[in-house]
């Protein structure tokens, strides 16, 4: 029967036969339990018992609960400060290392290194910075100059910058191979034309190096902006006594998902603020996409 | 190198062998609980005396992170593969009996009668009817942890006897640096560890309230014995001079394990890792009692259940291994290997255990405690810290504050109740 096929016909049957495995693999361990998650966000369960029909109860629930429009808010306020953030620091550094010639190596490193590390590990030690006195550095060295401490975690205000800090510093080192690379794949041409005219840095800054970069620069917005949105690790670690405190000020949406399933053991209700966090996820994804892309 | 191989293989030989055999007469039933170094060797210990007065009974005991405790169980049972016998959170026991993932123990083999007469009273919680559903092995209490060379510096002779000597006690022990910050606390603080427990069962009784009716469904603590209570908890760190810092130290148990806080409430699990601390000399004494004497106390436990998966001689076996881990001899094996307490008088009440330096406050404190039945432990406390946090970061009243958590806590039992 295979011999019978056209050239055109067997390449596909063998472009499917190779595609099989990832079908099949992307069936079970992604989108079935997606769907599944969208069903039981309709269901009330608590992992023990059988699942009942709840209809729109958890998303009415989820409308009405404070708690949630504070965590909604927290995951944006991560989302604005965090990626725009990272993103200036990271393409100032890498602008002026990729100028740089002396330790150019080690300097790349030593930026990329705290991507390479543990984000529980480093979150514990930027818990430690964080205590008061005796025993926090940051409060230590304001204590050596007679100033009264800060509080950085134990304060409403205070926590999210806190807890976003090393966030930010962490993902860092990636940006700044990512921008690197842009920045090499810009013909030099552009810049030769642009030294014969005798344009200032700051031309070409905007008028040659930004706009060729569009691409990098869009990539790393939504790479960044979907890690900023499913921040947690670093919360959750830096805030275990009080996952998210104190008073909900640190709390992302993916650390009340994780509270509501496996503390409150409430999987509909988790399930729906699941779907929620995909949706946003998709709605931020898509936007940044098209603005970014289009003109 | 030839005859190391034919040993090797004779070897494999035999313990397969034997292993055949053994399966073949024996009994085999599955022990489940979640993991911590002295729980799963106290289990050991009991599991190998148990194998030996009952030749033909096999235990297997598997365990996992706390983490993944109740999944895992939940997802097992129902499908034929997980325990006979297992061990839950007395708060979890609703859940577990509404999903049929566990059976009552015989009546014949333990009668409600006789486990009301020998068991703390607290353990009645588990009794449905003429059934108990599931019975402990041990049981937890809380105490107050007190540095010996802090209370020597400061010159103090004796642990706190009422609330107001603690007040003092801790006084006497918080040190500022220059820039007036607190470098060492006199007591602990922190409604995240144990706070939380004697807040509700603690305090608030000793204040004359009674925090929940109703059996737990119905939050009472929006009273004047609240707020007083509340006042109490507050003052230790916002009050002037303050004796302690909630977050100091990151956790209240680093603290005084480090050695900067004078005093510290927590339970009797903690005994163990204080134990291999250097350089520190603790003492345990009763939780403080009020000005007319009475004391109050709070108390928890993990019991153990017969699941529905074990029918036959399973079954039968599992109700004899719960009759030994529920048994006196049992119960002294996990409170010498975990220095957890004994869920019997018979064996908490002993001389040698009750008049014990370092258990005897947790088991006499065994006699006035409650046991709070939490919906959801995790939520409950957390609307505890969330109390304490608006008074102390968002500078709210104490008696709004209260009137808040009252609020939300009903809210999330009535959530409960009602499924």
């Amino acid at each position: 029967m295979y011999r019978n096929l056209t050239i055109r016909q067997k390449q596909i049957v063998w472009a499917w036969a190779f595609l099989a495995i990832p079908v099949l693999f992307y069936t079970v361990i992604r989108f079935y339990p997606t769907g599944n998650a969208i069903l039981i966000s309709f269901q009330n369960w608590n992992l023990l018992g059988d699942r009942t029909w709840a209809g729109m109860e958890n998303y009415q629930k989820l409308w009405n609960d404070p708690v949630f429009w504070k965590v909604f808010k927290n995951t944006f306020i991560y989302l604005l400060l965090g990626t725009p953030i990272s993103l200036v620091l990271s393409f100032v550094i890498a602008y002026h290392l990729d100028k740089l010639r002396f330790m150019h190596g080690f300097l790349r490193m030593l930026y990329f290194l705290p991507f390479m590390t543990s984000a529980v590990a480093m979150a514990w030690v930027w818990r430690w910075f964080y205590q008061d006195v005796p025993i926090g550095l940051f409060n230590n060295i304001l204590a050596g100059f007679g100033i009264p401490q800060i509080a950085f975690l134990q304060s409403t205000t205070n926590a999210l910058p806190a807890v976003l800090a090393p966030a930010v510093w962490a993902g860092l080192g990636f940006q700044v191979i990512i921008f690197m690379a842009g920045l090499r794949a810009i013909p030099t041409s552009y810049y030769e034309a642009a030294k014969i005219d005798g344009v200032g840095w700051f031309t070409v800054l905007t008028q040659i190096t930004i706009p060729l970069l569009r691409p990098t620069i869009v990539f790393i917005v939504v790479f960044s902006s979907i890690g900023f949105l499913r921040i947690f690790d670093h919360v959750f670690n830096m805030t275990t006594n009080n996952p998210g405190g104190p008073l909900n000020a640190t709390k992302p949406l993916v650390l009340m998902i994780y509270d509501t399933a496996f503390n409150g053991f409430d999987m509909g209700y988790a399930a729906a603020q699941t779907v929620v966090l995909f949706t946003i996820l998709l709605i931020v994804s898509l936007i940044q996409l098209r603005l970014l892309r289009s003109t | 190198m030839n005859a190391y191989l034919k040993g090797l293989a004779l070897a494999g030989l035999t313990s397969s062998a034997a292993l055949f055999a053994s399966a073949a007469s024996a009994v085999e039933i599955e022990y489940w609980q979640y993991f911590f170094d002295a729980r799963v060797e106290a289990m050991e210990t009991l599991i190998a005396n148990f194998e030996a007065a009952n030749p033909d009974i096999t235990v297997t005991m598997t365990h996992f992170p706390y983490a993944d405790y109740r999944t895992k169980v939940a997802a097992a049972i129902p499908a034929g593969e997980g325990p006979d016998v297992v061990q839950l959170f007395y708060g979890w026991l609703n859940d577990y009996v509404e999903a049929e993932l566990i059976q009552p123990l015989p009546a014949d083999t333990f009668p409600a009668a006789q486990i009301d007469a020998d068991f703390f009273p607290m353990v009645q919680a588990m009794k449905d009817g003429d059934n108990y559903w599931a019975l402990p092995t041990a049981v937890r209490s809380l105490a107050l942890f007190y540095n010996e060379r802090l209370f020597e510096e400061a010159g103090i002779e004796s642990p706190p006897e009422t609330l107001d000597e603690l007040m003092a006690t801790a006084a006497a022990m918080t040190k500022l640096d220059g820039a007036g910050n607190i470098t060492q606390v006199g007591i602990t603080a922190g409604m995240t560890a144990q706070d939380h427990h004697w807040w509700r069962e603690g305090l608030v009784r000793q204040f004359g309230g009674d925090p929940y009716v109703d059996d737990y469904q119905t939050v009472n603590y929006n009273t004047d014995a609240g707020a007083a209570a509340l006042g109490f908890y507050t003052d230790m760190f916002l009050g002037d001079p303050p004796v302690t810092a909630i977050g100091f130290m990151d956790e209240p148990q680093a603290a005084f394990k480090a050695g900067r806080a004078g005093m510290h409430i927590d339970g009797s699990f903690r005994i163990g890792s204080l134990n291999g601390t250097r350089g520190l000399k603790w003492g345990v004494t009763e939780l403080p009692a009020n000005a007319d004497g009475t004391r109050s106390n709070y108390s928890s436990y993990w019991v153990n259940a017969i699941t529905t998966k074990a029918e036959g001689e399973k079954y039968d076996a599992s109700v004899k291994f719960m009759q030994y881990i529920t048994s006196d001899e049992a119960m002294q094996i996990w409170l010498d290997t975990v220095g957890e307490l004994p869920a019997k008088p018979s064996v908490g009440m002993t001389e040698a255990n009750a008049n014990d330096e370092t258990f005897g406050p947790f088991i006499r404190g065994l006699a006035y405690a409650n046991t709070t039945k939490f919906a959801n432990e995790s939520g409950q406390r957390q609307l505890m810290v969330e109390m304490v946090e608006r008074i102390q970061l968002e500078g709210m009243d104490p008696a709004e504050s209260l009137a808040i958590a009252a609020e939300a806590e009903q809210k999330l039992l009535d959530d409960y109740y009602a499924e």
